[in-house]
């Protein structure tokens, strides 16, 4: 039988083909199996489990300019959070803004001069219905199912910054260069990130994984920063935010946010 | 037939080669980024897409434009385009490669690109955005090669390509309908947030993909010896005319919403492009000069005398062109991002890094439009007088 | 029997050839001692000799590490799992590289790096994940 040099082209390139694929799909066969199984990892014994997290902001509570700083520099101490120096590469994952700036167009000219200047603290909200969960191609950020905590996979992040775009908040930072060199204080136990993916709070997962609380609300002056599971009927957040009157930023574009900042201050710390 | 590509005179080359150059100088500033990171660029912790992004939205809306030419001629028998479709597909193909490689070099790990492909991600616009996209891309590979191929032969193409041509057509609608997705169902931006996002984008690439053509057309008659022909360039201005109306009617309704409703949210954006705000009037000139440009092509457009004059219609088109590169290539993304989620205005501007990339993309772009315009046009002038049945 | 174009296919197979053999004769004179990582870190040292188990046996993690530490990362970050028991031994790890994995084996340069080079790998673990710091003295 005698086949012409096209037949033969194309006969040659549909068997490398599959033999390629084939190889590759039995080398993948292999290592699933020889992975870990299930049963062989487990939580720590210690974490802190809820099934929603959230956070209550009492500015109230905040009075000088140390409580803010104590505040912002705990998380991004023990996160190694570059300092840049400039606005355009900044990196920040907690941070004050002025009212006008955390809650847009929610201002009006006779509103009270305390409220209108004191900086509130803003963070990731950790939305029931992120924007940025839904848009990310690679899963990268990811609503966790177990505590609804919004999380960042620096691992599989391409830098797409679609996320960026789509949160309404403005709470996400992109690694523009190599952090290393502007980290001023290492902390050892917890990875940098490299140049080209997206960063945010994460609600300090790998200190609720050992029984700690988040950083921020460690570090923030008694009662300014709440954090607990508002799916529990008994916990602080969730008896605040049902007899006080709380508001969220952006709450009318249905995303749902987990951080409520309270009106007119708590008494007791 | 690839090796058509490569035969050609003295000024063949030397376009070849001053392409060539862009492209290298553009991939060396890209090593650059890569080793730096996109802080090389303009973009910022506020502004976080760019002139890349805009570049590949624009150039979207030009591989959609292929349909243009092929719903008159395969799914209406309109003759007169049988022998310029392949210009369209080409172009197409050209402009799907550029926007694919926008999108490689905006990546902050571009090494990953594989994550879109091992973890799909169904409810994520930007992972049906690669889809349709290869898809698109594929299509049009396959569409021109067997088409253009069948035509050297002299004989018609075989039946099976048919059913793929016909995809082809609510595909391209589709690759923008998915990229003005991107923006339009994002919940914080309400500059984006419009529900005419989608059929602005599609009437602007109606225009500004077969006003390409029509100079491409006029380009091909004056270097080869292929001619277009009158009409079918004529037939390609009316449909420019057309859909530069929608798309300017369009732009026209966003205007009346933003303002009318007097939402804050909703004017801001604009009045940073179109006036300045706070001091800060970088765009202004810009984007003023977009809709003159587009107030005046249409006007030329619109006016038969102008239009059937090619070096008027020319003149209109490349205006046209202009004033929707600025539209949609750049004002249409910074305007999403300023001012940002903050209120604040925080510009923008391509650092020089930036721009040698961009312009090296285009250049890989049209070196690719120049071989495969090269290879469809010594089809054409060998076959010239043999009827080409499609 | 002539061969056509033959200076250009003589020039273009020396350029392949060229190409080709790039790795062998770039590698020339560059070190290519079987790799020895080593195991005398302060950490391991202090333990009693019995106890120095890694997190499962040499034959597995030399051939397997790379998985694991894949499978590590998924799990730690994407399901909030953070202990594992080895098959092996049924010990308790924390499934962290940097602070588990290099807490005994503290000696990047020496044991780590030692395959790693020999293979031409690089792992960009290193460019998130803070190696310990290494006196380069011993």
């Amino acid at each position: 039988m005698s086949i012409d040099r096209r037949q033969f082209l194309k006969i040659a390139g549909i068997s490398s083909l599959l033999g390629i694929g084939a190889t590759a799909a039995s080398a993948t066969h292999n290592v699933w199996i020889k992975g870990i199984n299930p049963p062989q990892v487990e939580p720590e014994q210690a974490a802190l489990r809820a099934a929603h997290w959230a956070m209550v902001v009492d500015m109230s509570k905040f009075k000088t300019e140390e409580d803010f700083q104590k505040t912002i520099s705990a998380c991004h101490t023990t996160h190694n959070v570059p300092d840049f120096g400039n606005i355009k590469d900044e990196i920040k994952w907690i941070w004050k803004e002025a009212y006008e700036n955390a809650f847009p167009h929610q201002d009006s000219p006779y509103m009270e001069e305390k409220i209108r200047e004191i900086p509130f603290i803003v963070l990731c909200n950790h939305c029931e219905n992120p924007a940025c969960v839904r848009v990310c191609p690679t899963q990268a950020t990811f609503k966790r199912k177990s505590d609804g905590i919004v999380m960042m996979d620096m691992h599989r992040c391409i830098g797409c910054r679609f996320c960026m775009a789509a949160c309404p908040y403005g709470a996400r930072s992109f690694n523009y260069r190599d952090p290393r060199p502007f980290i001023k204080n290492e902390n050892k136990e917890y990875p940098t990130r490299t140049r080209g993916v997206v960063e945010k709070c994460t609600f300090c997962t790998e200190r609720l994984a050992v029984g700690k609380l988040p950083a921020c609300v460690e570090a923030a002056p008694q009662g300014g920063l709440i954090f607990g599971d508002l799916a529990d009927k008994n916990s602080e957040v969730r008896k605040i935010v049902e007899t006080r009157y709380t508001i969220r930023r952006k709450a009318d574009l249905g995303t749902g946010p987990s951080v409520y900042y309270l009106i007119g201050g708590m008494e007791h710390a | 037939m690839l090796e058509k590509a490569f035969e050609g005179g003295k000024k063949y080359w030397t376009w070849v080669f001053f392409l060539g150059a862009l492209a290298v100088s553009g991939v060396y500033y890209y090593i650059q980024q890569f080793n730096y990171g996109l802080g090389l660029t303009g973009l910022s912790r506020d502004v976080s897409w760019g002139l890349y992004i805009g570049q590949f939205t624009f150039l979207v809306g030009v591989a959609a434009s292929a349909v243009m030419l092929v719903i008159p001629h395969y799914l209406h028998d309109y003759k007169k385009f049988s022998k310029i479709v392949i210009l369209g597909e080409f172009l197409a193909i050209s402009a799907v490669t550029m926007c694919i490689l926008f999108i490689f070099v905006d990546m902050g790990q571009p090494m990953r690109i594989t994550n879109v492909v091992l973890h799909p991600t169904l409810n994520s616009v930007m992972f049906w955005d690669s889809v349709v996209l290869m898809g698109y891309l594929v299509l049009n590979l396959m569409i021109g090669w067997v088409t253009l191929s069948s035509d050297r032969k002299g004989v018609a193409p075989p039946k099976w390509i048919k059913p793929f041509i016909y995809l082809s057509v609510p595909w391209a609608v589709s690759i923008h309908t998915v990229t003005a997705f991107l923006y339009a169902g994002l919940p914080g931006r309400h500059f984006w947030l419009s529900a005419v996002m989608a059929a602005r984008f599609l009437a602007s690439a109606f225009a500004g993909g077969p006003a390409l053509l029509i100079i491409l057309a006029l380009i091909v008659r004056k270097v080869t010896k292929f001619d277009p022909g009158k009409e079918p360039i004529q037939t390609l201005g009316v449909i420019v005319t057309y859909a530069m109306f929608a798309n300017v009617f369009l732009l026209g309704l966003e205007f009346f919403t933003a303002f009318y409703s007097n939402i804050p949210g909703h004017m801001e954006s604009f009045i940073y492009l179109y006036a300045g705000a706070h001091g800060h009037h970088e765009l202004v000139p810009l984007m003023w000069t977009s809709s003159i440009f587009a107030a005046v092509s249409l006007l030329m457009l619109v006016i038969p005398k102008i239009r059937r004059n090619e070096t008027t219609l020319s003149l209109a088109c490349v205006m046209l062109f202009a004033s929707l590169w600025i539209d949609k290539g750049f004002g249409l993304v910074i305007g999403g991002f300023v001012p940002n989620m903050m209120n604040q205005i925080r510009p923008y501007w391509p650092t020089r890094q930036e721009s040698i990339i961009t312009l090296g993309v285009w250049a890989i772009g049209l070196l690719i439009l120049t071989f495969l315009y090269k290879i469809a046009v010594s089809v054409r002038e060998r076959t010239a007088g043999i009827e080409i049945e499609h | 029997m002539k061969l056509y174009d033959g200076g250009k296919i003589l020039v273009g197979l020396l350029v392949f050839v060229a190409f080709a053999t790039f790795p062998f004769y770039n590698n020339i004179g560059k070190v290519n001692a079987k790799p020895e990582p080593k195991f005398d870190t302060p950490a391991i040292l202090q333990m009693p000799e019995q106890e120095r188990k890694c997190v499962e046996s040499k034959e597995f993690m030399r051939t397997e590490h790379m998985q694991l530490l894949n499978n590590w990362r998924d799990s730690v970050v994407r399901d909030g799992y953070r202990r594992y028991t080895s098959e092996t031994s049924g010990k308790n790890f924390n499934m962290s590289l940097q602070n588990e994995c290099m807490r005994c084996h503290s000696n990047k340069k020496k044991f780590c790096d030692e395959c790693h080079n020999y293979m031409a790998v690089k792992p960009y673990c290193w460019d998130c994940h803070i190696a310990p710091k290494e006196d380069d003295r011993s």
